[in-house]
Parts: C-alpha cells; structure tokens; sequence
C-alpha cells in the first residue's frame, strides 16, 4: 500500500544523508567518537519525541512534555543529591538511584495524570491544558531549584547518560528498548488500536464500546512516562538538573514527529517513522556541526528540510489518498 | 417547460483505476424542470454530480453542452459560473458564519471579487430571501438554525449567484414530512422561475410527487430517460436493478420471554415517560417525525444519555446503563443513523472497524492483539454479511453506503448481543441492498436477538416490524401490532396523537387513530 511508503521516503533521505555526510567528512563524520556522540545525544529528543508522536496520534498535543521531563529530572536530582554524602558503599548509592528513579517515574505519572485528566474527563482542548501544564512544571521546577542546577550524584548514576555496553552508549540501548515497547503497545494491543481509532474518529470509537476517556488519559500517562526516561538520561548526561535541560527539543519534537509521517490532525502515524526522522534530524545537525558550518544555517537547513519532506509526502499523498479524507477527522473532544 | 435544453450531456465516462465509474452516460436537462437522476448505490450518481460540479473530469471524448453551446468545466468555479449549483448533502455550508454571509458566499467568489462588501451582501442576502419567500435572521449564525432551514439557505446561496440547475443529493434525508413538503413547495416556485432542478434520492415516493422526468443509471451506463406518466414505483425499480424485487412484508417470527423492559423513562427536553417492552425474538418498530425523541430514547438504551427518572430493566434484573462500554457489556447493541461519522471510522480499514468491539476478546496470553484470531473473526463476518469487495485491508470510505452498514452491523454482531437497536437501518442505501439488510434483521429475530428498530420510512417500518411504537414530541404516542397498523394509522399518530395517559382510558392498542 502506499502509505508505507511514507517511511520508506525517509529512509532514504536518512541514508543519503548519511552518505552525503561521510564523503564530505569521511574522517571526522565517521569517526567511532562521532558516532558515538551522536548516539548519546539522539535518544533524549527520540524519546520526548515518541512521547509526541503518541499524544499526536489522538489528535491532541502535549506541550508540557518537555517540563513534565524537567520537573521529574529535578525531583529525581534532589533525592540523588540530598541522599549522597560522598563515598558510601556501592550498595547505598543503588539504593538511592532506586529512590530517584521511583521519584522521577512518580514525578512525571503525577504530571501525565494531570494532563490526562483534563483533557479526557474534563474535556479541555489538549493544546489549552498543556499549556497550562507547561507553565505550571517550568514554575514548580524553578520554585525547587531556584534557577540553578542541582547536582552531586553518585558516580554510578553517570553510567546511564554516558556509559557503554560493549561499545554501545546506554542511552541509545534505552532508547531503542522504549521505541520497541512503543511499537508493540500501538500496533499489537487493544489500547493502541483504539489511539488510532480515536485519533481518526472520537465519536465512531466512543460508539464502538471503547472506553475513550481511559485511552486518553493512557496516552498523556505514557507520553509522561517517556518523558521521565529522557529526563533520567538528561540528569545524568549533564551530572545535574536544571529548568532548561531540553527545552529546546519541545517544539524540534512536534517537528519530529510530523517529518516522521504522522498525521498532525492524529489518526495515522508511526514509531518507525518517528524513529527514523530523530536520526535525520541527528545526522544533519551533527554532520552540519563537523563541517563547521554557522550554527543559524543549520536551522535554516533543517527548516528547509522539513518543508521538503513535507512537500514530498503530499505529492506522493495526492495520488493515492481520496480528497474528503479528512472530513471525518472533525477533531478530539466531541466524543467526550 | 421550455423544450429547448438547457444542459446536455453526450458520452460522458470516468475510468477510475480498475473501475469504469460511468459507461457512456447522457443526461438533458430543461429549464425549468425537476429531473429525478436514479439508480442503486454505486451506480454512478455521484461521479455524474461530480462531474457536472467540476469536482472531476470526465474521460476524453466527453461533450458538455450548455444552451447548445460547448462548454469545459475544470474546476467548481466553473461550472458556478455556467449556473450550476450543488447542494450536497451536508450542505458544505459554513457553519460559524451568519446566514447572510452564507448566502452571499458563492456570488462573491464567482464574480472574482477580493474585498467583502457587507452592505451588499446583505441585500443580496434579504432580496434572495425574498424571492424564496422565506424568512429568517440573517446575522444569526448558521449552526443555530435547524437543518432544514440550513438547507434553505444553500438553496438561497445557489440562488444568489443565479443558477440555473440546481442539484439536490438527497436533499429529503433528514427532513420531517412538513419539512419535505416545505421544501417542495420552494422547488415549484423555482422551476416556475425556470430554474431546473436535478434530484437525488433514493425516496421514490417523493421523486414521484416532485419530479418531471426521470433518468435511471445502473451499473455506470445509461439506462433511459423517461416522464414521470410512463412511470410506477415497481418499474422504475426494475430499471433501476435490472430485476423485480417484492418489497414483501417479512413473515413473522414466534416472539419469545420479555428481554428489556422500559418503565417511564424521562430526560428533560428530549423524551418523557417512555413504556414498553421488548421481547425475544421480535423486531420492534419506532417511528415518528425526525425530532420526536426516538435516537434520544435509543441512545439512552446505549448509555449515550441517562435518563433522569425511570427505570430499564433487562432480563428481569435493574441496569444502570452510563456509557456504550457498559452497554456493550449487557449485550446491546446500537447502530447509529449517521453511518460516516458515529457507525464509522472511515479512514480505517474495514478489518479494523468489525475487530473493534472485540479487541479485548482477541487478547492472548501476554494481552496482545491475536491476529489470527482477528482475521477469522474479519473473514466470518465479512463472509457471514457477504461484504463486497472481500477485501480487509480496504478503507471503509471506500465501500458503497450498503456494505458500509453491513460493516457496521458485523461489528456488532460480533459482540453476539441479545438487543440490538438499528437507527435508520436502511438510509441512503439502494434497493437492493435494502431488502437484504431487512431479510438479515429477521433471520437475526428468528435466531432470538430483540431489536428495536426507528425509521422514517413506513413503508420499511410496515414490511419489517412485529410491534410498532409512535412518537410525538418526546412521548410514546400509540402502539399498533403489525396486522392492525396501516400508513395512515401511524401518520395520524406521529401528527396528532396524544400521550397515553392524557387520553380516556381506552388502551393502547385498541387505538382507531
């Protein structure tokens, strides 16, 4: 069908960059420490994006992911840094970083709860609640932390951001764990079923005996849920949490997770396209990077990029896909 | 009737990929005549539409011909700017603007212009109501206005930029009989006006009030144009089907124990002291003019509303029904009116729209979907409802108006309910497809499914019913047995009929209405 076809395009541009990249810069670009560090950093904004790609299915938005993984950082790196008094037995400091990651994981189930609840049983717009909910993490994150970073962690707690398995970051280990996991729960289980169902049409679903309320509120829950493991990365990586730490990726996600594939307006969409447009996204900016071109045109790039990809879609869309095809995509909420 | 024609159409063919839509088709059309374009679903009515509005193009070769002369229509403006309008069945008006920018709309655009001017628009607008004889607020915005005063003003937009033909896709559908007669009476004064009329629909009784010709397709070819005396239901559904079909009361199945039992529901502003019961085995008939309450009392059944007093009782035991989940739970089943939007997703697969009322069944051990068990399940029912094309992977969009309401029957079928509730079972659906949909209803009631069934259209509710309720305005206004009851029975309920209680006490159901 040609709807695969979809990632298909993006796989190709992925490795024509790629290719591109190495004959520009086949020493530096190919280079074990380049690839390597690009491993490192792409799974915080995979992640984060996933956890997009999943709320965007629905037809919603979450914009408070990025603070939902700030704030549950933070939280985490409060426990890590007040229980760590230098030096204790290695059995200690497992059982402190046990503590944060329960206090991260609990951090950011209480913010996708939130987000979850309002959207699906009070029936706000997603883009309204998680605005709110953005500005209510960022605001919490700076009353805890008071603008500055915490840090002090047991060393232990560094390997997740920056050690190796083999010669394999851990980072980009979890991260293919989570994009496996996300697959799996949207294409082989009732849940994601009804995300794409809902995504296509609130009503006929909540008319089909599906508990829609319940699979949105899932959907904020696990967005969260990849969030708190960006988070756990981040903290680590950087040694510390603060506010800011992966700001930026919020609006690059969105973008992310629409040069992947998925349908803005929810319905269609999916984990391997997402998947490989963090890749795009990672292999340009890096690759951009190494040649030692001007930070701003490596925006512009990727802007032009997008479009492209954008434009591609649609004309490769035109053919195949009849026109009224979206009247029944008349969005979310109405069912609820 | 002028005999001049005002649009010709010679050797018009679409070829979809692998589909031959339209086979050679003509159509005339004079001023100032209703001209009925029918034919089953998937016969080719809609491509023609389509072409004609510019929305398609036709297969080289084609003529279109308007006041003789040859014209090409590439695009909507086009054919705008020939005089032809369309009023689909939506409407495609917009819902958030007033009635008179509504109105004056498609003048605007037709005539190129880049600026709005209020002034004019709203005398465009009044002087167009004028002409219509109708009244309404023109700084209202459209969504608060009913549908069928909606539809009015499509018919005042088309109007407005001085159509000439005027098509009308199912203009009748959700209309109540005074409504449909209003806009009749509107269709006459237009055609005085010599403006043509071209009308869809798949109600033949009102093609037989309202039109003058008749151009019947079958199968993408053109099968004939004839007037309105050459004509009778029977034959013009021969032509349409190729074959006769007795469109025969269903015989009657034996009617088992009591399964649900209704007790005076009431939800303010929708319906009020509701009775009846359900048994096994019976097809139970709800009728009465569109806005009497019937989806309402249905959907309370289906957990969509919750009555504020009275009590359902299902095979003897009280149930508190608060969503289609725990519907679905107590083996209930509803089939909405609106197939497209609440029957449906139509962007899905039809595997996927029959396996969604079973996702949970089909979970193995470890809690994911078993596709194997789902594609039996897709295969059985698909077989089962004999769905055309048998193809899972196809998007439910892409299935004719009847299949696509067997899809939404198999998926509820699936769920093997114990009541099954039917909106409009048969709405936009052709012939054919009709009688096959009624025959499944009653094998359904042989196998012992209760099911409640609300239509419009008496006939369907004469031919398939065992009981027949009426409602009037929120109230359950007379009860008929299938021997007793007759068209005029029911009509003069759904007009006039009084709620039980308020009557002298002389029973439901020796009622002479």
């Amino acid at each position: 069908m040609s709807r695969t076809s979809k990632e298909r395009v993006l796989l190709y541009v992925f490795v024509g960059l790629f290719a591109l990249m190495s004959l520009i810069s086949p020493n530096k670009f190919l280079s074990p420490g380049n690839l390597q560090s690009m491993a490192t950093q792409l799974p915080e904004l995979g992640l984060i994006s996933l956890g997009m790609m999943v709320v965007i299915l629905t037809g919603g938005i979450d914009l408070s992911i990025t603070y939902t993984a700030a704030l549950s950082g933070i939280v985490g790196a409060l426990v890590l840094s007040a229980g760590y008094t230098g030096g204790a037995g290695e059995a200690a400091a497992g059982l402190l970083i046990m503590k944060a990651l329960l206090a991260i994981l609990v951090t950011a189930g209480l913010c996708g709860s939130l987000n979850g609840f309002l959207v699906s049983y009070v029936g706000v717009s997603p883009i309204l609640v998680t605005l709110g909910t953005m500005t209510l993490f960022e605001g919490i994150s700076l009353w805890l932390t008071k603008g500055g970073a915490v840090s002090g962690f047991p060393e232990e707690f560094q390997w997740i951001g920056n050690g190796y398995v083999g010669f394999v970051p851990v980072p980009i280990l979890i991260f293919a764990v989570f994009a496996v996991i996300t697959a799996i729960l949207l294409e082989r289980t009732p849940w994601g079923r009804s995300v794409y169902m809902f995504g296509c049409n609130p009503v006929a679903t909540y008319f089909s005996g599906i508990n829609t309320k319940k699979t949105v509120m899932w959907v904020y829950l696990y967005a969260a849920l990849l969030a708190a493991a960006a988070a756990i990365i981040m903290i680590s990586r950087y040694n510390s949490a603060k506010v800011d730490y992966g700001s930026s990726y919020l609006l690059q996600s969105v973008a992310i997770v629409v040069l992947g594939g998925t349908d803005i307006a929810g319905g269609y969409g999916k984990v391997v396209g997402t998947v490989i447009a963090v890749g795009i996204i990672q292999v340009l900016s890096s690759g951009l990077n190494l040649i030692g071109i001007n930070r701003f045109i490596v925006d512009v790039t990727m802007g032009a990029l997008l479009i492209g990809v954008l434009l591609l879609n649609y004309f490769i869309g035109k053919g195949s896909l009849g026109k009224g095809v979206k009247k029944d995509a008349q969005k979310a909420n109405t069912a609820l | 009737m002028s005999e001049k024609p005002f649009l010709q159409l010679k050797n018009i063919s679409k070829t979809f990929p692998g589909v031959k839509a339209l086979d050679k088709v003509q159509l005339e059309i004079l001023p100032g005549e209703v001209h009925a374009l029918v034919g089953e679903n998937g016969a080719g009515k809609s491509t023609l539409i389509k072409i004609l509005s510019g929305v398609e193009k036709p297969d080289p070769g084609a003529e279109i011909l308007i006041d003789g002369h040859p014209v090409n229509i590439r695009q909507p403006l086009d054919a705008n700017q020939q005089g032809i309008a369309v009023i689909y069945q939506d409407f495609s008006l917009f819902p958030n603007l007033t009635v008179a920018e509504n109105i004056s709309f498609g003048k605007e655009i037709s005539q190129g212009r880049r600026l709005v001017n209020w002034n004019e628009n709203r005398e465009t607008a009044t002087k167009t109501l004028e002409e219509l004889g109708i009244e309404l607020d023109l700084h209202l915005p459209l969504e608060r206005l009913p549908v069928a005063k909606q539809q009015l003003v499509a018919i005042a937009r088309a109007l407005a930029f001085k159509a000439r033909l005027i098509i009308m896709d199912e203009p009748t559908s959700s209309l109540s009989r005074g409504e449909v007669e209003n806009l009749f009476n509107i269709i006459r004064s237009l055609t005085q006006k010599g403006i043509a009329i071209l009308f869809v629909s798949h109600r033949l009784q009102e093609l037989f009030t309202i039109a003058d010709r008749f151009t019947v397709l079958r199968d993408g070819k053109y099968i004939g144009t004839y007037r309105k005396e050459e004509l009778n239901e029977e034959r013009l559904i021969s032509l349409m089907v190729g074959r006769k079909i007795d469109f025969v009361r269903q015989s009657r199945s034996s009617r088992g124990p009591v399964l649900l039992e209704v007790k005076s529901i009431t939800k303010k502003g929708h319906f009020k002291d509701i009775s009846f019961t359900l048994h096994r085995g019976e097809i139970l008939g709800l009728t009465g003019l569109v806005g009497a309450g019937r989806t309402e009392v249905a959907q309370a059944l289906f957990g969509l509303t919750v009555p504020e007093e009275g009590e359902i009782i299902l095979e003897g035991v009280k149930v508190n029904i608060r969503s289609p989940e725990e519907a679905m739970g107590l083996g209930i089943a509803y089939i909405p009116e609106g197939r497209q939007r609440e029957g449906l997703v139509l962007r899905q697969p039809v595997a996927q729209n029959i396996s969604v009322t079973m996702l949970r069944k089909l979970r193995s051990k470890l809690g994911l979907l078993d596709a194997e068990s789902e594609r039996r399940l897709v295969e059985e029912y698909m077989e089962a409802l004999d769905i055309r094309p048998r193809l899972p992977q196809m998007l439910a969009m892409q299935l004719s108006g009847g299949n696509q309401q067997k899809v939404v029957l198999a998926k509820w079928l699936a769920t093997r309910p114990k009541i099954l509730i039917i909106d409009e079972p048969t709405n936009g659906i052709d012939v054919g497809a009709k009688a096959e949909i009624h025959k499944l209803l009653r094998r359904l009631a042989e196998e012992g499914m209760g099911i409640i069934m609300i239509s419009s259209e008496l006939p369907e509710i004469l031919a398939v019913s065992d009981r027949i309720l009426v409602m009037r305005r929120g109230r359950l206004v007379g009860e008929f047995t299938s021997e007793e009851a007759t068209q005029e029975k029911i009509m003069n309920r759904a007009f006039m009929g009084a709620p039980a209680g308020l009557r002298p006490k002389r029973g439901l159901q020796g009622d002479r209405g």
